[in-house]
């Protein structure tokens, strides 16, 4: 079955601690529209991340490996001070999470992830498994195909998508950017999220629920 | 979240299109996320240091299984097919096999052959049932392959194997189950349910 990543990007829903559901967004391709082209730009500038990773994949190429750390390592850093690691932890972390992403490269499939989502997953992993010792399983991999050959129209459409995804959150206003990412990556549930801002719980619902509503208008 | 219902949710996903789909949406936006973050300066060696743990090299853990009966994660837990399984039985037939037992969560697999009924009970904590093969139903619904229910403190029922396959699932207990019959309430202590 061909997967449209587009369609599922767009329909993120996010859990209230009430259980009630922000409304789904509808759906809508941009291949037209004026910013899908900025951005078409910006892609092509680089070398296609997931290029990189089939590079280090099929041929262990240490200078596509160089590329991807060059953009990567100081990202997943970032992330896990973030979080909460001290420079030192950050550091170690980022250079296991990077070790694992030249290891698994096999296990990367461009067709169900950008190669930052695929990346970001492996930190926010590795940084779950560094706070708690408990085991914390994780969905069964799907393996791409055994005569699986790279569609690269289909991984750049992809890899375009989640660069539009962060234009389109930089873009949102202070306040609601702040919010949203602390539900993502923080993992933090909307009442935690109130606990540390000190802001009343359906301000910061409806500021998720504005931000997702014009990060689907930017998407379309 | 706890060990149990972790499993049981990386076992769903597993098994469930539509929840691997919003999973991966939500990536996705962690993904544009962390794209977006200011980066941050690394160690001048941070790069050598990498290829040299890359070069140290990690023994992955695999479990080679002989037929892919059962989804990876909950595959990692059993450890053998589920032909093999060392099953404790529990009683009309029943059989359980524990894979978490932490003091606030547990997890195990349940075995209840065609036709049969799981003794009733309710619940004092959540418990969540997912069926990995057969299927079974309650006073309310039907439930097959890759479903999941979820019953809580209120919830009084009767589980029966539907007649044509027997029925293993997971199950995930966050406090004791409460057997209804004096019988069951006397076995429950030995029984570790």
């Amino acid at each position: 079955m061909k997967r449209t990543n587009s369609i599922m990007l767009i329909e993120t829903k996010i859990r209230t601690d009430d259980h009630s559901i922000i409304p789904r967004a509808c759906v809508r391709h941009s291949s037209n529209s004026e910013s899908s082209h900025i951005v078409s730009l910006a892609t092509t500038k680089k070398n296609l991340w997931a290029d990189l990773i089939w590079k280090v994949e099929t041929q262990k190429d240490v200078s596509a490996f160089e590329e991807l750390f060059t953009h990567f390592a100081p990202r997943v850093k970032a992330f896990l001070m973030k979080s909460g690691a001290d420079p030192q932890m950050a550091e170690e972390c980022s250079q296991e999470v990077m070790a694992t992403v030249w290891r698994k490269a096999h296990l990367f499939d461009p067709s169900r992830a950008s190669a930052s989502t695929w990346i970001f997953t492996i930190a926010r992993n590795k940084k779950i498994d560094a706070i708690r010792k408990q085991n914390r399983p994780e969905p069964e991999q799907l393996f791409p195909e055994d005569d699986y050959e790279p569609d690269q129209e289909a991984n750049i459409e992809l890899q375009q998508e989640t660069e539009r995804l962060a234009t389109a959150l930089g873009e949102l206003p202070e306040k609601q950017r702040v919010l949203v990412e602390k539900a993502y990556l923080g993992e933090l549930s909307h009442s935690e999220i109130a606990e540390i801002t000190g802001l009343p719980l359906g301000t910061i619902k409806s500021r998720i629920r504005l931000a997702l509503e014009k990060l689907r208008h930017a998407m379309m | 979240m706890e060990e149990g219902f972790s499993l049981a949710i990386a076992t769903h996903i597993s098994m469930c299109d539509q929840c691997r789909a919003e999973l991966e949406s939500m990536d996705a936006m962690g993904g544009a996320i962390f794209e977006n973050l200011e980066p941050n300066e690394i160690d001048i060696d941070s790069f050598k240091k990498t290829l040299e743990l890359i070069d140290q090299g990690v023994e992955q853990k695999t479990v080679n299984l002989n037929n892919k009966e059962l989804p990876e994660p909950l595959a990692d837990y059993v450890g053998c097919d589920l032909a093999d399984i060392d099953w404790r039985p529990i009683g009309m037939g029943v059989k359980q096999k524990i894979l978490v037992n932490s003091e606030k969560v547990s997890a195990r697999l349940l075995y209840i052959p065609a036709g049969t009924a799981v003794p009733e009970h309710s619940h004092k904590g959540r418990e969540l049932t997912l069926v990995l093969k057969g299927a079974f139903k309650d006073e309310i619904d039907h439930f097959g392959p890759g479903d999941v229910e979820f019953a809580d403190g209120h919830t009084h029922h009767t589980p029966v194997a539907s007649d044509d396959e027997d029925c293993i699932c997971l199950a995930v207990t966050d406090a004791p189950l409460k057997f209804n019959k004096i019988i069951h309430k006397i076995a429950q202590p030995f029984l570790k349910i």
